[in-house]
């Protein structure tokens, strides 16, 4: 017997194995070649931008940019008395400076969020510093009274610090302060929690609505004869391709204080003209058009589920005497988790991120985590605080994204 | 499905009572769709039915916010309806230029993103494709984010390269919104799509262009063109990256109606409205016909 096996050789007298092995690398390599322009663009457009935007919710260098030799002396700073006076005269300069390039109104913007009210004292100060001399000690405490105060410092010094965890804590309602670390807002001010605490429970009675209004419309659809089923479809998909836009203005002519609803219930005389429904611009529009529009994102997955589950499992447990709601809930039931799931979780995923619905026919009540992210970015201009909120949102949704792709598979998505 | 013989009273009040919720639940599905579609013929500039048009008085119902899609933004709107008039319209009409904007984006985002995605998409059916898992999730994650993460991303990232309130600004990100469904269609397509035709058209001397136009691409034609009817509708129905990214000048149907809403609230929108349900049944339309198409190419017979 040899004690060795001769190994096949292809045509050319190479190994088979390493040829074979040379041709899947090649494949996989052409494979992988017609997806990298997508990625990559995918790369460069969505997950970067969102990334450096998530970056900011930790990192603002404002301050540092403008006012970078007075950051690093007051780095020294034991934090407990007024500063030394080199920290006055290097911020007298720096104010100056800042004052003619005319950037001194970023970094009072910047120190005002963490101290209210410093930006007056900022600018004021800016403006007499140009004519400033030694010592400047005197010169900065005379210009406003805010500087003889430690914790003002003390902000100051926060807001130099370009890595911060600051936003991250006010994205939570704790406020950051040098000596005690995160301490949580007054009552009043806590108004982030509250918010995604708002956008999770109407996301979930959105969810439930959906599943409670899909159901049995995705049940009607599995179990009618195709024909049927499919002209009712229509019913389902004509709404889903729908334009957003249009959906909502239906509802605020539907809801609105004289709109159809309000008009039908005073022609039955369920209320008096006076005293209107006010079902728009609160809580209550931003479910019922929430619900509408996220209806059909339930239907198609439950309807897919369904339409794969044999009906005579349902018979057989009639046959062998289970009354109907017991033959639904043992058998039925069961077999549709998978849909529940599914359609559950891919509207959950979209109610959280909505904006343009809640924001269209919210009013105060009906607003959520979104709105106040895109508040932050467009108005108020915070926009380490809009990343910060942004980044809690985000994971979430990258949790139950994760979530989705386990029970359902991305791959399983399907679209009308 | 009839009643069989042996249902009992109970049953039989179910199964109408069923139907009957059934009915409920289409109503509330579309009441949004029937009722716009007669506000917008509304004479009165309101958002509510008057007592003429409950009436059907024929004086209760105009075209007027249809001229109005025409005539807004016109520097002379009165003028007799000439050549000149849709000149200053087509060049003024606020609109118009909406429309004009939507068109524009719409196009150019669905051409990249379909290019783009229909490649990944045949990628990613290879079965030698590595980390498939992965890359699917990135691909797709456009869909999942909140759109405004998304938006407020980019108008981060783009302030820094000078793309916010250009053209090519909100067409990048229209393209980034509406690959993931261009890779849904077309991954859905090629689930059926027979390989043994890519090597017998190689075998047979075809190179990897011939057989990709020649072969693979007409049989997958109909998943690609309703993947670029989905990227298509996508970007035109998009408003929250407008918003972050756009100017005045790039201002799209959505965005009009959007400012519309929340400020000068008018029945042009609802008309803008009945034209865009007109525009998505037509969709929807031609969606289900490239369906069926598809399943007949690919010798699936429905059952």
């Amino acid at each position: 017997m040899p004690n060795f096996v001769e190994p096949i050789t292809a045509a050319d007298g190479m190994p088979l194995k390493k040829k074979l092995a040379r041709a899947l690398f090649r494949s996989k390599l052409r494979a992988a070649g017609l997806v990298l322009p997508l990625f990559a663009f995918i790369l460069c457009t969505f997950v970067v931008p969102i990334f450096a935007l998530m970056v900011q919710g930790v990192h603002n260098d404002t301050f540092y940019t403008y006012m970078p030799r007075t950051a690093a002396v007051l780095e020294d700073w034991d934090g407990s008395s007024l500063p030394s006076e080199l920290v006055f005269a290097t911020l007298a300069k720096e104010l100056a400076k800042g004052k003619k390039e005319r950037t001194v109104g970023k970094v009072a913007t910047r120190v005002n969020r963490q101290y209210s009210g410093a930006r007056s004292t900022f600018t004021k100060t800016a403006r007499k510093a140009v004519k400033m001399e030694a010592p400047f000690k005197d010169a900065i405490l005379k210009a406003d009274k805010k500087w003889k105060r430690v914790e003002f410092w003390q902000a100051i010094k926060l807001t130099s610090e370009t890595w911060t965890p600051a936003f991250y804590g006010a994205a939570l309602d704790y406020e950051l302060s040098l000596n005690e670390g995160f301490e949580r807002k007054a009552e009043k001010e806590r108004i982030h929690v509250k918010l995604f605490w708002r956008t999770l429970v109407i996301s979930a009675v959105v969810m439930g609505f959906c599943l409670l209004l899909g159901y049995p419309v995705a049940y009607l659809l599995a179990t009618l004869p195709l024909k049927t089923s499919n002209l009712l479809m229509i019913l389902v998909l004509l709404p889903f391709w729908t334009s957003l836009l249009v959906r909502t203005t239906a509802w605020i002519a539907i809801l609105q204080s004289q709109g159809v609803v309000n008009d039908i219930l005073v022609w039955i005389g369920v209320t008096s003209d006076d005293s209107r429904f006010s079902l728009i611009y609160n809580m209550t529009g931003t479910v019922v058009a929430m619900t509408h529009i996220l209806l059909p994102f339930m239907v198609l997955p439950l309807y897919s589920v369904m339409k794969t589950i044999p009906p005579s499992y349902v018979r057989a447990a009639r046959s062998l005497g289970a009354t109907p709601t017991l033959a639904f809930l043992k058998i039925y039931l069961p077999q549709t988790v998978p849909g529940i799931g599914a359609g559950g979780l891919l509207v959950f995923i979209l109610a959280i991120g909505y904006y343009i619905t809640p924001a269209l026919v919210g009013g105060q009540s009906g607003v959520l985590i979104s709105n106040m992210i895109a508040f932050h970015m467009k108005s108020s201009l915070n926009w380490s605080l809009a990343a910060a909120l942004g980044g809690i949102l985000l994971a979430g949704v990258l949790l139950l994204y994760w979530a989705y792709d386990r029970v359902v598979g991305i791959d399983n998505v399907k679209l009308g | 499905m009839a009643l069989p013989p042996y249902t009992t009273l109970g049953e039989k009040i179910w199964y109408y009572l069923f139907r009957a919720i059934c009915g409920l639940i289409f109503l509330f599905l579309i009441m949004p769709i029937l009722v716009v579609l007669p506000l917008s013929f509304n004479v009165e500039p309101y958002f509510t039915f008057t007592e003429g048009m409950l009436r059907f008085d024929s004086e209760a119902y105009s075209m007027r916010w249809y001229k109005d899609i025409l005539t807004n933004g016109m520097a002379a709107p009165d003028a007799p309806m000439d050549w000149a008039w849709f000149a200053d319209s087509w060049k003024n009409g606020q609109w118009i230029r909406a429309i004009k904007n939507s068109f524009i984006i719409g196009i150019a985002s669905t051409l990249i993103a379909t290019s783009l995605g229909t490649l990944a998409a045949i990628g990613l059916s290879r079965s030698e494709m590595p980390y498939k898992r992965f890359i699917m999730a990135v691909l797709i994650s456009p869909m999942i984010v909140p759109l405004v993460i998304t938006a407020a991303g980019m108008f981060y990232a783009f302030a820094q390269i000078q793309l916010n309130q250009t053209y090519i600004g909100v067409i990048l990100a229209h393209v980034v919104l509406g690959t993931p469904f261009v890779i849904i269609t077309v991954t859905a397509t090629l689930v059926g799509f027979d390989k043994s035709l890519i090597r017998a058209s190689n075998s047979l001397g075809a190179g990897a262009g011939t057989t990709f136009f020649k072969i693979q691409m007409p049989l997958i034609l109909p998943g690609v063109i309703s993947g670029a009817l989905f990227a298509f509708i996508t970007s035109f129905d998009e408003v929250v990256a407008i918003i972050f990214l756009a100017s005045p000048e790039q201002r799209t149907i959505p965005r009009q109606m959007w400012s519309g809403i929340r400020e000068q609230i008018s029945p042009t929108i609802l008309a803008v409205a009945t034209l865009l349900v007109l525009l998505s049944i037509i969709l929807l339309t031609v969606i289900e016909l490239l369906r069926r198409r598809s399943e007949r190419l690919r010798g699936i017979t429905r059952t």
